[in-house]
């Protein structure tokens, strides 16, 4: 056995190690926000979590495979709406649908939450399946303003179809189910799911078709089935996040679904680094704390990390502006294509460390 | 359902149609130039209608200057959104041109928003534009004709301009090749110019038409035209000028019919333009004129 294979295999237990206790610190500060902090800072920490889940796997099809898509507002929804409809009582399914009663099978059905938010997120992938049918067979612009197309159809629909969403009313009155452990264990999961299959050779082959469709085929690999893989691997963890949204902020309208939500993930992503889960992830949460900030600039009818409708619109100028001079002028955004590693991070500390004793000398 | 109605239900489309024709034409000649949708495009009507509600509401200025200037500054605008957006960016990938073009698009909406506010206006209605013509069972807004003559003047003037001057062949000539127009000595940076000011000013006729027609106006408001309209410029085949006021007609006329003939189906009127669009690109990629597109 080599001497680099050895420091490998120790630096890997290492690295197992550490993030094992940066998990556990997670848990521990978790379940010391469940139980002390306020209910403002718990909400916030569950967005944050629902938004790195959303833009991880937006990351996946955006980023990683360089599909340029604009649907998360679209898997979003469906997210929501399936698991709300699923977890509704009949009692308060008829207490809401007013303009026109449920239609029959739907009315009747109430599931447990996990049951509801694994059968929303099921259904996004399917929805996906069939979508990618048709939508990858065109690309750049066009796969761009398609899939923003569909988000806007699927609005009508939601708006439409009153007998299973409600229409313009949405839903309202849904269960607060989304706690602390479901959004940071499913973020946790979805993170994971992710590097995983980024790391994998289906996430090379969904890198080769970022950087060169053709010679990516070339190579053997089936763009579309590659592409495919992505946008359903990206869907399910979006209607998942969906159904968590939902249940976290308890009332859905399909206004909320709007392409303003797309907007705002899309700033994350491309802020974060096009391509980086680290990225990603950071992004996320800056900008979610940053969302929070910014609202001190505006009225307080806002509800949840954006705002739909009505009053100043202060927090969308400046993240607009944000965009467009992280475009203009630092377009790799916080990490580029770079991933976090302890590595990078011992070797960054001891440099800082380094540089601080020369420093004092 | 009688003849009479359908000969209105299609002037109503035609307008319509006329509308996203003048919105469509400026999408087109940009993305024939600089392969980009210019998604800041369909807010360069809310722009415009503001300019020429402020301009004649407040300054009191008379109809034509007011609409005039409007039209002017928005031009302008155009300008400046390519000089200060869009030029630095030239030479990076074409997703970081489009995603910047999304930030425009919201920056501006959301200014509007800031500065305005979000309570909608009426937009001025001079009395010329009031008024509806009445032939039997026959009732004409004079609006609509207005609409459809200004838009034929104005696509006379454009394809006069792109086919038979200098600057059109430049135009026409860049959208083949940037490279070697730039190896010919040609400036560049002038033409995308003319092209920004020509669509952006079409599109402010437009906007200011569209709120003569539908007079509330709010900082949203060039977002659907805006979106439908580069749907018809795809339907008619990205970067033909005729093919985009084909495209416009087709996506106006089906709209108003669908809902004439099917009046339960309103509320998927805005649906219509998508389904369109997504039956288009699977079916014919090159829109109906067709143009090679790009991969």
């Amino acid at each position: 056995m080599s001497p680099s294979h050895a420091t490998e295999t120790t630096s890997h237990t290492r690295d197992r190690f550490l993030s094992l206790t940066a998990l556990a610190v997670l848990g521990v500060f978790l379940w010391f926000a469940h139980n002390y902090l306020s209910g403002y800072v718990i909400r916030i920490l569950n967005t944050i979590a629902i938004y790195i889940i959303v833009a991880v796997s937006y990351n996946l099809i955006n980023g990683v495979t360089g599909q340029f898509s604009l649907q998360p507002n679209a898997f979003l929804a469906i997210g929501a709406y399936v698991t709300a409809i699923l977890a509704l009582s009949p009692e308060e399914k008829v207490q809401s649908f007013i303009i026109e009663p449920m239609i029959w099978p739907l009315s009747k059905i109430c599931l447990h939450f996990p049951v509801s938010l694994a059968i929303g997120g099921l259904f996004t992938t399917l929805i996906a399946f069939l979508m990618a049918v048709p939508v990858f067979r065109v690309r750049g612009d066009y796969l761009a303003i398609v899939t923003l197309g569909f988000g806007e159809v699927l609005q009508v629909l939601a708006n439409n179809l009153v007998p299973i969403t409600n229409g313009p009313l949405g839903l309202k009155g849904l269960h607060p189910y989304t706690t602390l452990w479901w959004s940071w264990g499913l973020c946790i999961m979805t993170v994971f799911c992710v590097v995983r299959l980024v790391n994998s050779s289906y996430g090379r082959a969904m890198k080769a078709v970022r950087e060169d469709e053709r010679a990516a085929e070339a190579m053997g690999i089936n763009a579309f089935w590659t592409k495919t893989l992505a946008f359903t691997v990206s869907a399910f963890f979006q209607g998942v996040a969906g159904g968590l949204l939902a249940h976290l902020i308890t009332t859905i309208s399909p206004g909320m679904f709007g392409f303003m939500l797309t907007f705002n993930l899309l700033t994350i992503i491309v802020v974060g680094g096009l391509g980086s889960t680290t990225g990603a992830i950071l992004s996320a949460a800056i900008i979610v704390l940053l969302g929070e900030g910014l609202r001190t600039f505006e009225e307080p009818f806002t509800l949840f990390g954006h705002y739909f409708q009505g009053v100043a619109g202060m927090r969308m100028v400046i993240f607009s502006l944000l965009l467009i001079v992280v475009m203009l002028f630092a377009d790799r955004g916080i990490m580029g294509r770079e991933e976090f590693s302890w590595r990078k991070l011992i070797d960054w500390a001891r440099s800082l460390a380094g540089g601080a004793r020369r420093g004092r000398k | 359902m009688d003849y009479s109605f359908i000969l209105q239900q299609i002037v109503f489309g035609l307008t319509l149609g006329c509308l996203y024709s003048l919105v469509a034409i400026g999408y087109t000649m940009v993305y024939g130039v600089l392969r980009l949708i210019n998604f800041a495009h369909g807010d360069l009507l809310m722009v415009s209608a503001y300019l020429a509600f402020y301009g004649i509401v407040i300054f009191h200025l008379p109809w034509p200057v007011g609409f005039g200037l409007a039209i002017a500054l928005t031009a302008v605008l155009g300008i400046l959104i390519d000089r200060g957006a869009y030029k630095p960016i030239r030479r990076s990938p074409r997703i970081s041109a489009l995603i910047t073009a999304i930030g425009v698009s919201f920056l501006l909406e959301n200014l509007a928003l800031v500065v305005i506010g979000a309570r909608p206006k009426a937009f001025p209605e001079p009395a010329v534009f009031v008024g509806v013509l009445e032939t039997g069972t026959l009732r004409i807004p004079y609006m609509s004709f207005w609409v459809l003559g200004v838009t034929a003047v104005l696509l006379a003037a454009v394809l006069v301009v792109v086919r038979r001057t200098r600057i059109g062949m430049a135009m026409r000539a860049l959208s083949r090749d940037m490279e070697t127009v730039r190896l010919m000595g040609i400036d560049i940076d002038r033409v995308i110019s003319f092209t920004f000011v020509l669509g952006s000013a079409l599109a402010a006729a437009g906007g200011i038409m569209w709120c003569l027609r539908d007079p509330p106006l709010d900082p949203f408001l060039g977002v659907m035209p805006g979106l439908k309209a580069f749907v018809a410029a795809v339907l008619g085949g990205i970067g033909s000028v005729t093919g985009a006021a084909l495209g416009g007609l087709l996506l106006g006329l089906s709209e108003v019919l669908i809902v004439a003939v099917k009046p339960e189906w309103s509320g998927f009127k805005d649906a219509v333009a998508f389904s369109l669009l997504i039956t288009i690109l699977l079916t014919r990629p090159t829109g109906i004129v067709g143009e090679e597109l790009p991969d």
